[in-house]
Formats: structure tokens, C-alpha cells, sequence
């Protein structure tokens, strides 16, 4: 394949191997493995299979690029975020910008990849997982795209939060089942997942929507999404000349975030910072911070960061954000925090509904509420490095599926339009002076109108 | 057990309830039913937020259990009080549970509680080095589970690293009781038969007698557990009327384990 006129790496090129593969269990370090029913070993070596062939496939790998480029809007670009950057009055903000791609979000790069490896292994239906919805719609996308069957199993807390996406499903042909089990969110569509791809393994894929779940799930997930990394540095270093000093992402399962990380591994000056949901905060214990208030359990196939009570069972996960509302995370974050790669920080619903407001208030970006979490660590970051520094923040998704969360959480209705205009822009301001780890810069009581964070989960 | 349920030229029955379901009281009568119903073994199910291999039935009954408030030392005592009433019990957990407990604590607690083994549905032999040595150390059968889709090798794998017996999961599904046990059982008892002398349990689906006949003419166990869990919910003569229900049940398998009847014999 020629490269590209503009000499940007293409998709394909995230897929040639790292020297931070797993080992052939699946193994990061410590973390990740098998651990799951035999029953699904099969379908898991058949996936891993099918994948190493696709890998080096030049027709598979050409038409990766063919969709990245043409369906779904790669490269995405770098925005140098220059009024965000002088209201923060810190090192110079850069943005890498996901919410640009087709579907909304990252997830249509992973997407892409394994809905293609489904169809060249002949299966012909899809199955996914999903919690704010983007994964789903991006798998819905792909399916209806490809001529695959698709059902996408979905907690019934999130159908309620984020119906919009559920719409957006069914529009596109998908099969939307709410779960009702446990706590009716991202974990629980899980294990609803894997029940049926252990009933119907042979005619379906199951379409992991984060770089979490058995191997081989995290590092092809991962792989799909080292694109976005790889663009990044470059686009980077063309605008400043260097690498930056910082890149911030959001980390539900983690996949937006181990997408950009993964280009900066090997260059140690660069710190790597993934912004944890703090719901409520940490110390309440309503939180979905799987590093930074978990412990070392295994779930859905994976042996990592889990939140879990002392009898080993697993707790729920708080969060405004559906998409980061998990008590797992992917194996490769918790190796990379364990052996002191990366650092992970927890942003509580109230600094993330700041940051929120702060982007759409300086730089006519309105993020989805789990990129604001990568928004608000970003700039916090951005103020410790001090001016002559660069921060790269992951714009996971744009916020569109969001807004009735903001029109509640800031009182933007009809009634309060007024006054929810001078709210959103009070925490646009307090956004911009009070650090993540600070106090919140805007309590939930500051609204007396708007419902708290907790009562918008329904 | 095997050894004598083979020199009756019959299989084990082996039964399963989720422990503390409904509550821990009814919990210690619902296993002594199960015992004196006819169960050569029974499982205890430690509840668990996210059973990834169970349906609609035995996860609702875990979550009842867990909100009840029951834990893994609970579990513990429940299988005493197994022993205490002449039964012979194995545990069957999900692994961070035992995680969470310690792998060798947990080993040594069930051992001294009685336990025979346990049975760990999200634990592959691939995992299972550390797990191992600790059942080792205690003197408990470590058992593993097979399925329709395990290929030889991995057979030979999983039943090299079991001891008591080798749990083959006769359908690729999650626990429910069905209409009919699933046709893949027979050939999945028969390729494990080529490779292991290890005795064969088959679970996943059974609820009459008939079916435990049908299962028992070619395996060595017979492995109930929705069936126990749906009746027991059922009876609504409270404790009392639950563990009437679940000793029936026990004694219609218990009959069906000694009258095996290949599936194309029954009428
Ligand atoms: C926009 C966006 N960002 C981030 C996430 C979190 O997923 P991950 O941590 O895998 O990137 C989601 C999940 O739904 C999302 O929609």
C-alpha cells in the first residue's frame, strides 16, 4: 500500500505488532487471561485465529482502510485549543478530536475491525454489549453496513438514560434487549451478552465493545484502536515540533484511552493520564474509579482492577456518565498502572459537568460526558505543567446523546432557560479555576432546579 | 461415592441449590431434603452478583440470597451442617468469591468443614495452577467442566487436572431446566469416555425423573439444579412446604438414576 499523500499512518498500521503484546494466555504482566466458561475457550481461539490471519491479510487490511477513510472519517484531526488554553492559563490544550468520526465516538474504529473479521468468518449475526449506546450504535452501524444480524444487550438504567441511542439502534436495524438484571447497566448487558454467545457461538460474534473481556478481546480491541495514537503523535509533533508533555483520556473499559496511550509508550517523558469516573467521589463509595478505588478480582474474563466488596462480590459502579459506569476495567490499564506507565485519577460527576460546559463554552466543542471526564483531568493537568507545556486530551465523542443529562443537570428547559444559561456558564467559569482535585467547583445544591447526578441514573 | 453407586450398577444423583436460598434457615432444611430425598452429592451454590453460566432461575435466586445477606464463612457453615446431616457435599462457585476468601484459606476451611470439592464454572485448567495446589493441599477434588465444544485435547487437559469427577455441561447454554436434555450429551460422555476413567457428571437441563433415567444410562453422575430451585420457589407452604418439594423431587431423580433407560426406550 502507498502512503498516504499526507503521510498520516493508516488503520491498518495500528495492526502490525507492538513490543507491549500480551503473551500467548493474554497475559498483561499480571492481568488479563481466560477466565470464563470452557464452553467459550473455542469461540475465543477461533476469534484469536481468524485474527492473526486478518492481521497480515493485505485484502483485510486494505479494506479497513477503504471504511476508516471513506465511511468513517479517518484521519480525525488535532484542534489546538487556543481559548481553552488561555482560560485555563496553563500549558497549551490539544485535542485530539474522535467526535468527528462517523457514529459519534471512537468505538466505530474498533467496530470497523471485528465486524469485519465476523464476516470473513462467516458468522452472521453480531452480538454487543453496550452503555452510553455508542458502542451499540457503532456496531448497529457496522452490521447494517455489512448485512449482519445484529442484537445489542443493553442495562435498563442506561435504555432509560440514553434513549436516544437506543432509537438510533433500532433505526439502523439492530435488536435493543434492556437488561434487568443486577444493576440493569454496562456489566450486567455483559454477562446477558455472554450468555447468548455461549448459546449461539456457532453462528455469532460477539462484538467487544472495550479493550476489557478474555483474551483475545483486549489486545484486538486495542489494536483496533492504536489509530487514533498513532495519527495523534504525528499531528503533534507537525503542529509543535515535539511530543507532548501529557495525554489525557477518559477510561470506562478503557479503549479510547489505550488507543491513544499506546503511540506514547515508549517515550517516557510523555505521561500518560486516564481520568477515572468519580461519581460522586471516591471516598463516598459511589464511583466507578476501577483503579483508583478497586482491587485486583477477575470478571467477565479477565483478571484486573475490579470494584468488589470483601466477600469477592461486585459492587456497582456510579457515574453521570453511562459509558464509564463499570466496576471492570481493561487488563492492559491495570498492568500499565501497576508498573507505573500510566496514572489514573478519579473526576467526579460535578468536575466532568464543568468541564463540560468549559469546552462548549471556549471552543464550540460539546463533548459527551465521558470525554468531559478527559476534558476536566486534561485541564488540570494543563495548569500542574504551567505554561510552555503541551496536553493532548482524547475528544472521545461529541455529546449529542447527552443533552438531556446537561438540560437537567444545568437547568436548561424551557422554564429555566435563563437562568440555566448563567448556570452552564457559572460552571464554565468555576470549571476553569478549580482543579479536579480541588472541591467541586459546582455542587449539585448550587442548582436547587436541576436534579443531582444521582437522581438523573432513574 | 462412585465406587459404590457403580457397585449398585447405578449413577449418583447429584443436586444443587444456590446456598442461602430463600433465607439461611430454610437453606440448612432445603440441603437436608435433598440428602434424605435420595442426593448421593449435593452442590452448594455460593451466590454470586455476576453468574455468567446460570439463566433467569438460578441468578434470581443467588441475588435473593446475597440480598439476605449471605457470605462465603456462611457458606462454610452451611456445608458443616451438609456433613452434620450425613450428606456429602461439593461447593460450586464462581472464582473471585474464592478469590476474594483466599484460594488456600477457602481450600482449607471447606475441608475442614467437610467439602468433598468444588466445582468452579469460570475457571479453565489454563487458570488453574495456583488453584490446584491449594486443593491439593487440603485434599479436595478440584472439579472442571467439559462442553459440546471442548475438542480432545482440551478433554484430556481438563480431565488430567480433575479429581473426583469430570462435570460435562451437556448443552453450550447457560443452567435452566428444559423439555429435553440436549442430544450433544451422549457423544460429549462418550469422546470424555476415550480419554478419562475419571466418573462423568452431566448437568445443565435436567427436571424429571425420566430425563435422570435417560442420562444415567450413560453417565456416572446425574446433575440437577434449576429443577430444585423452581420447586422450592414454588411450594408455597413456606420452609416446610419447600422442603417437602425438594425431597420429592429428589426421590423421583433418585428413582430415575436407578431405572436408567436409554432415550429411544421411553415411550
Ligand atoms: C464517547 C465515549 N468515550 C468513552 C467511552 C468509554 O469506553 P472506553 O473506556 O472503552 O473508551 C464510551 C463508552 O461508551 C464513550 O461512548
Amino acid at each position: 500500500m502507498p502512503p498516504r499523500a499526507d503521510g498520516l499512518p493508516r488503520h491498518s498500521d495500528a495492526l502490525a505488532g507492538t513490543d507491549h503484546d500480551p503473551d500467548e494466555r493474554g497475559y498483561f504482566g499480571d492481568f488479563g487471561g481466560r477466565w470464563l466458561p470452557e464452553a467459550l475457550v473455542g469461540a475465543l481461539d477461533e476469534v484469536a485465529e481468524a485474527y492473526r490471519k486478518a492481521r497480515i491479510d493485505p485484502e483485510f487490511l486494505a479494506e479497513l482502510d477503504r471504511l476508516a477513510e471513506t465511511y468513517a472519517g479517518r484521519p480525525s484531526p488535532l484542534s489546538d485549543a487556543a481559548r481553552l488554553t488561555a482560560e485555563v492559563g496553563g500549558a497549551r490544550i490539544l485535542l485530539k478530536r474522535e467526535d468527528l468520526n462517523h457514529t459519534g465516538s471512537h468505538k466505530i474504529n474498533n467496530v470497523l475491525g471485528q465486524a469485519l473479521l465476523a464476516q470473513r468468518m462467516g458468522k452472521t449475526k453480531v452480538i454487543a454489549e453496550t452503555g452510553a449506546g455508542q458502542h451499540g450504535v457503532a456496531t448497529a452501524t457496522a452490521a447494517a453496513l455489512l448485512g449482519l444480524q445484529c442484537t445489542v444487550y443493553m442495562g435498563r438504567v442506561d435504555t432509560e438514560r440514553q434513549a436516544l441511542n437506543v432509537a438510533r439502534m433500532r433505526l439502523l436495524g439492530a435488536e435493543v434487549v434492556p437488561v434487568d438484571n443486577g444493576s440493569a447497566t454496562l456489566k450486567d448487558a455483559i454477562n446477558e451478552a455472554f450468555r447468548d454467545w455461549v448459546t449461539n457461538v456457532d453462528h455469532t460474534f460477539y462484538l467487544f465493545g472495550t479493550v476489557g473481556g478474555p483474551h483475545p478481546f483486549p489486545v484486538i480491541v486495542r489494536d483496533f484502536q492504536r489509530i487514533i495514537g498513532l495519527e495523534a503523535r504525528v499531528q503533534v509533533q507537525r503542529l509543535t515540533g515535539r511530543l507532548p508533555d501529557a495525554v489525557a483520556a477518559c477510561v470506562g473499559g478503557g479503549s479510547n484511552a489505550i488507543g491513544i496511550f499506546h503511540a506514547f509508550l515508549d517515550d517516557p517523558d510523555v505521561r500518560l493520564v486516564g481520568l477515572e469516573a468519580g461519581g460522586d467521589g471516591v471516598e463516598t463509595g459511589r464511583h466507578a474509579s476501577t483503579i483508583s478505588g478497586g482491587t485486583v478480582g477477575v470478571l467477565h474474563g479477565a483478571r484486573s482492577f475490579l470494584l468488589q466488596n470483601e466477600d469477592g462480590q461486585v459492587a456497582e459502579s456510579h457515574s453521570i456518565s453511562a459509558g464509564l459506569d463499570y466496576p471492570g476495567v481493561g487488563p492492559e490499564h491495570s498492568h500499565l498502572a501497576d508498573i507505573s506507565r500510566a496514572e489514573y485519577r478519579p473526576i467526579t460527576d460535578t468536575q466532568a459537568m464543568d468541564a463540560f460546559a468549559l469546552l462548549s463554552r471556549t471552543e464550540g466543542i460539546i463533548p459527551a460526558i465521558e470525554s468531559a471526564h478527559a476534558v476536566a483531568g486534561g485541564v488540570a493537568l494543563a495548569r500542574e505543567i504551567g505554561p510552555g507545556g503541551i496536553v493532548l486530551i482524547n475528544v472521545s465523542g461529541r455529546g449529542d446523546k447527552d443533552m438531556e443529562t446537561a438540560l437537567r443537570w444545568f437547568g436548561l428547559g424551557d422554564d429555566t432557560a435563563v437562568d440555566g444559561t448563567e448556570r452552564a456558564t457559572e460552571a464554565a467559569e468555576k470549571g476553569a479555576v478549580n482543579a479536579p482535585d480541588g472541591p467541586p467547583a459546582v455542587r449539585p445544591s448550587d442548582f436547587p432546579a436541576a436534579p443531582s447526578g444521582q437522581d438523573i441514573q432513574l | 461415592m462412585f465406587a459404590a453407586t457403580r457397585a449398585e450398577g447405578r449413577a449418583a444423583l447429584v443436586g444443587y441449590l444456590p446456598a442461602g436460598y430463600p433465607d439461611a434457615d430454610t437453606s440448612v432444611a432445603l440441603f437436608r431434603a435433598m440428602v434424605e430425598g435420595g442426593c448421593d452429592l449435593v452442590e452448594v451454590g455460593m451466590p454470586f452478583s455476576d453468574p455468567v453460566l446460570d439463566g433467569p432461575v438460578i441468578q434470581d435466586a443467588q441475588q435473593a440470597s446475597l440480598a439476605a445477606g449471605f457470605s462465603a464463612r456462611k457458606l462454610i457453615t452451611l456445608v458443616e451442617s451438609v456433613t452434620a446431616a450425613g450428606g456429602r457435599a461439593v461447593v460450586m462457585t464462581y472464582f473471585n468469591p474464592v478469590m476474594a476468601y483466599g484460594v488456600d484459606a477457602f481450600a482449607r476451611d471447606l475441608a475442614s468443614a467437610g467439602g468433598a470439592g468444588v466445582i468452579t464454572p469460570d475457571l479453565i485448567v489454563d487458570e488453574a495452577g495456583p488453584w490446584r495446589s491449594a486443593m491439593d493441599a487440603a485434599g479436595l477434588a478440584p472439579i472442571f467442566l467439559v462442553a459440546p465444544s471442548t475438542g480432545p485435547e482440551r478433554i484430556a487437559l481438563t480431565a488430567g487436572a480433575t479429581r473426583g469427577f469430570l462435570y460435562a455441561a451437556s448443552t453450550m447454554g447457560v443452567t435452566g431446566a428444559r423439555d429435553q436434555v440436549s442430544s450433544a450429551a451422549p457423544g460429549l460422555v462418550a469422546r470424555c469416555r476415550e480419554l478419562t476413567d475419571l466418573p462423568i457428571g452431566v448437568g445443565l437441563g435436567v427436571r424429571t425423573g425420566r430425563q435422570a433415567a435417560e442420562i444415567a444410562s450413560y453417565a456416572d453422575a446425574v446433575i440437577v439444579g434449576s429443577a430444585f430451585v423452581s420447586i422450592a420457589k414454588a411450594a408455597d407452604n413456606g420452609a416446610v412446604g419447600a422442603a417437602r418439594a425438594v425431597a420429592a423431587l429428589a426421590e423421583e431423580l433418585a428413582d430415575g438414576v436407578r431405572t436408567p433407560t436409554p432415550a429411544g426406550d421411553v415411550a
